[in-house]
């Protein structure tokens, strides 16, 4: 649906955007993922043909976006970072320009304005000017705008910036809701909402791509090996770190062996072991025998934070609140 | 064309949704009104003194009020334009909705013929608050109605030029104090280039007197219609909206 060949974008002296190439096929719904100022923005722009790409091409359903803009456009449905909204129009008058504009008319746009409506639940505040409307209603305003002429392609730039947690979650569930009909990217710098919301992820990071890929592919990627971690309690006493470790270190297949954390007769190991190597029975049974409590075990997935900051360089990496100490054995 | 028309519809309902309209109405009627009473008082004045002294013939309502008021208008009008093009496209710039018509499936001029033209239609709303003046001349007199008829194209014409102008200038900045302010400047500087005409006679004095607008509304105010005079407003119109089109395109580039 959308394919992106080398697309770069110079300003005078940075490049905001470098050599980016992907494709995202019909019905998907990727992720743009990136710290601020990474280029999401530009790119997205690129791709509604706001901003014409220095070079390299970009594709939306077979239509070039420098020579066939018109069409491009008549298939995108695009919400800037901030709703584009005239503060003085009434909610359903503003989309009925839109739908215009977007060249729907007569009945048709009516049934649009409708549905958008009872789609993005903005249906009570339909007479409201949307000056006054709350930052959840015009985000909603905005999806609502994006979508009323059923495009092919959605781009969404960081639809749930600025909303409060309960809004998000609300604009999360639509953008899922509406990922059947529509092929949908949206840009984020919040991890989890891609987690939450998409299939595929593209990180992208000072202008350049850094990784393309499915979001559980990407997980399985960063961390290499796998991981379990293992709570440990003594039985009315408290356990040696020291101990615990050395006998995990000697079950079969485990590589390495943190103490994470220590409190009270309770301590939390994080186990490393070769990939496809199943050591989670081999431990639980050690730390049984060794008349220990196991207190819980359970895969310590890389949370695609981790996977981000690792991908997008070390110097954007805050500071790990924990670090493991390793015990000596 | 429907493009054009769906954002000059857009436009219009935001001058008249927002007091922006009523305000340049009713000031522009206060003026206006405050010109034509006492270009009336100074007809009827005069008039009763040529009486006096014995001319014959009465006075003639066409060069005494309406020739010299249709040129007021035109510089009362100068004041207005600023305030009339400064928020087209600044505005949208500042509050990002420029993307959503730079995103939609229309031209950029369907988007500046719309936008334009809405300025015109308010403008030509401005006149016709002048026209109830008017009629009161047509109640209590009879003077010949074509010849305001072309002054009013030419007011219009005259306008369009200037409100051209001002649409291309308000594509460069974000800023709607400064769109108005240049705005104003430039078409101050257009209404009085004519002077170097009154002290120097060389060929560059002889082109920025042509280049000055009110010369060219001479012909309109006395009811002649000259296709030179047309034909220089109409490539001002021409020039000001292409150069708002290669700015809009250049604005993508940039940006």
């Amino acid at each position: 649906m959308i394919k992106v060949t080398q697309l770069t974008k110079k300003y005078a002296r940075t490049t905001a955007v470098d050599q980016i190439s992907f494709e995202v096929g019909k019905g998907q719904i990727v992720g743009f993922l990136g710290p601020n100022g990474a280029g999401k923005t530009t790119t997205m722009r690129m791709l509604t043909c706001f901003l014409p790409p220095t070079s390299g091409t970009a594709t939306v359903a077979g239509f070039d976006v420098l020579e066939q803009p018109l069409e491009v456009k008549k298939r995108i449905g695009y919400l800037p970072e901030s709703p584009p909204i005239y503060p003085e129009m009434a909610t359903a008058e503003y989309l009925r320009f839109v739908g215009k504009l977007k060249g729907l008319s007569g009945a048709d746009l009516e049934k649009r304005v409708d549905y958008v409506c009872g789609r993005c639940a903005i249906a009570d505040v339909k007479t409201k000017l949307l000056g006054k409307l709350s930052k959840g209603y015009r985000q909603r305003v905005g999806l609502a705008q994006a979508i009323i002429h059923n495009p092919d392609v959605l781009i969404l730039d960081e639809p749930t910036a600025g909303l409060d947690p309960k809004q998000i979650n609300e604009t999360r569930d639509l953008i899922k809701d509406l990922a059947g009909e529509h092929t949908i990217i949206l840009s984020t710098h919040i991890l989890p909402e891609v987690e939450q919301t998409c299939e595929q992820v593209i990180i992208i990071n000072k202008g350049k791509l850094v990784a393309t890929d499915s979001v559980r592919n990407l997980q399985a990627r960063a961390s290499g090996a796998e991981s379990v971690l293992v709570e440990v309690a003594g039985r009315n006493a408290s356990v040696e770190p020291s101990l615990v470790q050395h006998r995990l270190e000697q079950v079969a297949g485990v590589t390495r062996v943190f103490c994470k954390q220590q409190v009270d007769s309770r301590a939390v190991f994080e186990v490393e072991s070769k990939k496809g190597g199943f050591v989670r029975g081999d431990l639980a049974r050690t730390v049984v025998e060794a008349g220990w409590d196991l207190n819980e075990l359970r895969p310590a997935a890389m949370s695609l934070e981790e996977v981000f900051l690792q991908l997008t360089g070390s110097e954007a990496a805050a500071p790990k609140e924990e670090t493991p100490v390793e015990v000596q054995a | 064309m429907r493009n054009v028309w769906v954002i000059c519809q857009k436009e219009l309902r935001s001058y008249f949704v927002s007091p922006v309209a009523y305000i340049l109405l009713i000031m522009f009627g206060v003026i206006f009104g405050f010109f034509f009473w006492n270009a009336l008082g100074t007809f009827v004045f005069e008039s009763i003194q040529s009486e006096m002294s014995g001319r014959s013939f009465p006075m003639n309502l066409n060069e005494w009020i309406i020739r010299p008021l249709l040129s007021n208008v035109g510089v009362i009008g100068l004041f207005f334009i600023p305030l009339i093009t400064m928020r087209l496209f600044a505005e949208e710039k500042r509050t990002g909705t420029i993307e959503l018509l730079a995103t939609s499936p229309v031209r950029d001029l369907e988007i500046i013929l719309g936008k334009w033209f809405a300025s015109v239609v308010l403008y030509a709303c401005l006149l016709l608050f002048t026209a109830v003046n008017f009629a009161f001349l047509f109640k209590y007199g009879h003077p010949d109605w074509k010849p305001l008829l072309i002054g009013y194209l030419g007011l219009l014409l005259q306008a369009g030029a200037l409100l051209a102008i001002g649409t291309f200038i308000s594509t460069l900045t974000k800023n709607q104090i400064i769109a108005g302010a240049v705005t104003f400047g430039v078409c101050l500087l257009l209404w009085v280039l004519e002077w170097v005409s009154g002290y120097e006679t060389a060929t560059w004095a002889k082109v920025l007197a042509y280049m000055a607008v009110p010369t060219h509304f001479e012909s309109f105010a006395k009811g002649v219609l000259d296709t030179k005079d047309a034909v220089f407003y109409l490539t001002i119109i021409f020039l000001g909206l292409f150069f708002t089109a290669r700015s809009m395109e250049s604005l993508r580039w940039r940006s």
